[in-house]
């Protein structure tokens, strides 16, 4: 780590995000225990946009859901800009792995609801999350219900919601995994020019390491379950960056290697586990 | 991803498809109709010639004519127990009363419940014991402790909507998606906007799918509640008929319960219509029974 002398660096010094010695055990349906995180450690910089990459079920959406304080480490500690996570806390956006749009709200209400929450009135929720919808270009779409739109208009609506509350921390759990290569260039390189445009850290979990690679500032590799952090890597391509062309920049082959090195062993493992439960 | 370009003529499209939908639509209504009303003519109309040609004797089992001849009368002239209307009305109101009651206490106890584990817990044994029972039999309890007058009734009819209203509520408030509590939770919403913003909602067409069967029931209980004393009511009316050997009469009182309950069914589906506009049109939901 670079040296930081002034005491006005102190600041930065502390990092966004914070776990230390982590581990994370769930009880499973027929009584045993399923460690899904053993002690893991990350930090992530203020402002940073960093990826995680890793086999399926080796714990990434349950790293996110320790950081959001939506759940408990069993052991060890998370911090948030220096303090313990005790709950969920204001200043989090979280858009996650699965659907959460309300199916009862229209796109203008599923938007409003953040500021809804926080006691704005309702006119100005109302106005806010118009000004979002066209920022995430949905406008005309405000009285559509969620089951009327597609599935990446829908993603749209799900960012729109987090990113109306201003959040310091954005934790995205495969957000555009399920939409089609162009949609999902659009929505990467939107998303980077939000990121840009404020001082938000963002967390993006995916398994697809070219997205983590085009997007990020670091990205970290997750071991196969149980998770703990493998290995992480500075990516310091250029930016602005367009995702659809970054892959033929010099330098992304290179990078993209040495993290597939890591990431591939980890990949196997989970996949011979995964044949011989499946065979079991 | 729109296209700006082709939005005009994609909405002229669609335009054209649902103007040629819904000409099919109402076609095929017509037809149902016409084969509903020659169900009804080949039942009734058998039934009428069973009896004209003593193959079923109209005393036991009535006759279409000498009901619908019964109706007239009580329309046109009177009931024994007084104007018809009075009839219809009185047990209009138990029903309705004992649907509101039922259903309004069905819905707190199921979301109290649904949402607070303990609760569940300690009330699940009674709850169940309850609804074991076979709760007509508080109709005779009511008629004693509360009398005759409307409010027996409405207890009966209540406590027949409120376990069917209470165990969908319960259940809907189970089956709320954990992910939409977590997502308006990240986004700020307090105990009481959880509650009224994400459990309610979601839980509510569990709940509105259990009013058809309950008011179906509130009228059951209404009509019991009758049996085990009254002064007026359709039940009362059928009960009359019925010590009075008038066959047609009990069947020209079921036929008003029956015209009741199809009204208070296109009421609670157009409110449900109303409620749930952002619940996908189900498929095949125009052969809903
Ligand atoms: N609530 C839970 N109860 C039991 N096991 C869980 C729970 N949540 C996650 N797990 C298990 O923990 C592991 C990691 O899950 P997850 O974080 O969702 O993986 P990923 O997002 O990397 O695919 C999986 O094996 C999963 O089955
Ligand atoms: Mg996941």
């Amino acid at each position: 780590m670079k040296a930081r002398s002034a005491s006005r660096n102190l600041l930065f010094m502390v990092p966004a995000i914070r776990l230390s010695g982590v581990t994370k055990r769930f009880l499973t349906p027929s009584g045993g225990v399923y460690t899904a995180l053993r002690d893991l450690d990350m930090a992530v910089e203020q402002g940073e946009f960093c990826s995680v990459v890793g086999p399926t079920g080796c714990g990434k959406s349950t790293t996110l859901a320790l950081i959001s304080g939506l759940e408990r480490p069993s052991q060890g500690e998370v911090l948030v800009s220096g303090k313990p996570v005790t709950g969920v806390m204001d200043g989090i956006g979280y858009v996650f792995q699965t659907d959460a749009v309300f199916p009862w709200k229209t796109v203008l209400d599923n938007v409003a609801a953040g500021p809804r929450y926080h006691g704005i009135s309702n006119r100005e929720a109302h106005e806010r999350a118009r000004d979002w919808i066209a920022r995430v270009g949905l406008a005309g779409f405000e009285d559509r219900f969620p089951y009327q739109l597609s599935g990446g208009m829908r993603k749209r609506v799900a960012l729109a919601q987090s990113l109306i509350n201003g959040p310091r921390i954005l934790l995205m759990d495969e957000p555009f995994s399920a939409l089609d290569v162009q949609t999902r260039n659009l929505m990467e390189n939107e998303l980077l020019a939000l990121w840009s445009a404020s001082p938000t850290t963002v967390v993006f979990v995916t398994h697809d390491l070219e997205e983590a690679i085009s997007l990020s500032d670091r990205v970290f590799v997750i071991t196969a379950g149980p998770g703990t952090v493998k290995s992480d890597y500075k990516v310091d391509l250029p930016r602005p960056r367009n995702v659809a062309e970054i892959r033929f920049q010099a330098g992304f082959t290179a990078i993209y290697q040495e993290i597939w090195n890591d990431l591939r062993d980890e990949v196997l493992v989970s996949y011979e586990r995964q044949k011989r439960s499946g065979a079991a | 991803m729109t296209a700006p370009v082709s939005a005009a003529q994609e909405a002229a499209k669609v335009l054209n498809l649902g103007a040629r939908r819904s000409r099919a639509r109402r076609r095929h209504r017509l037809n149902i109709l016409v084969l509903r009303v020659l169900v009804a003519v080949v039942g009734l109309g058998s039934w009428e010639l069973g009896t004209r040609t003593g193959f079923i004797d109209p005393f036991f089992f009535g006759q279409p004519s000498g009901i619908a001849h019964q109706l007239w009368v009580w329309v046109t002239d009177e009931t024994s127990l007084g104007p018809l209307w009075l009839q219809v009305l009185v047990t209009f109101e138990e029903t309705v009363g004992g649907f509101a009651v039922g259903s309004i206490l069905g819905v707190i106890f199921g979301i109290l419940l649904g949402g607070n584990k303990l609760l569940a817990e300690v009330f699940s044994i009674y709850i169940k014991a309850a609804n074991a029972i076979p709760r007509v039999v508080l109709g005779a309890l009511f008629a004693i402790s509360l009398g005759l007058d409307i409010r027996a009734k409405i207890a009966t009819a209540s406590v027949l909507v409120f376990f069917v209203v209470f165990f969908n509520a319960f259940q809907g408030v189970r089956e709320v998606d954990r992910n939409l509590i977590a997502n308006a939770r990240i986004l700020g919403a307090d105990d009481r906007r959880l509650t009224t913003e994400v459990i309610i909602p979601s839980a509510l067409s569990w709940i509105l799918a259990s009013l058809h069967i309950s008011f179906g029931l509130a009228l059951v209980g209404a009509v019991v509640g009758e049996l085990f004393g009254a002064t007026a009511g359709v039940g009362e009316l059928i009960y009359y008929s019925e010590a009075n050997f008038n066959t047609n009469g009990v069947f020209a009182g079921m036929v008003l319960l029956a015209a009741m309950a199809l009204l208070a069914e296109a009421l609670i589906t157009s409110l449900e219509n109303r409620l749930v506009r952002w619940r996908p049109p189900a498929l095949g939901s125009e052969i809903q029974i």
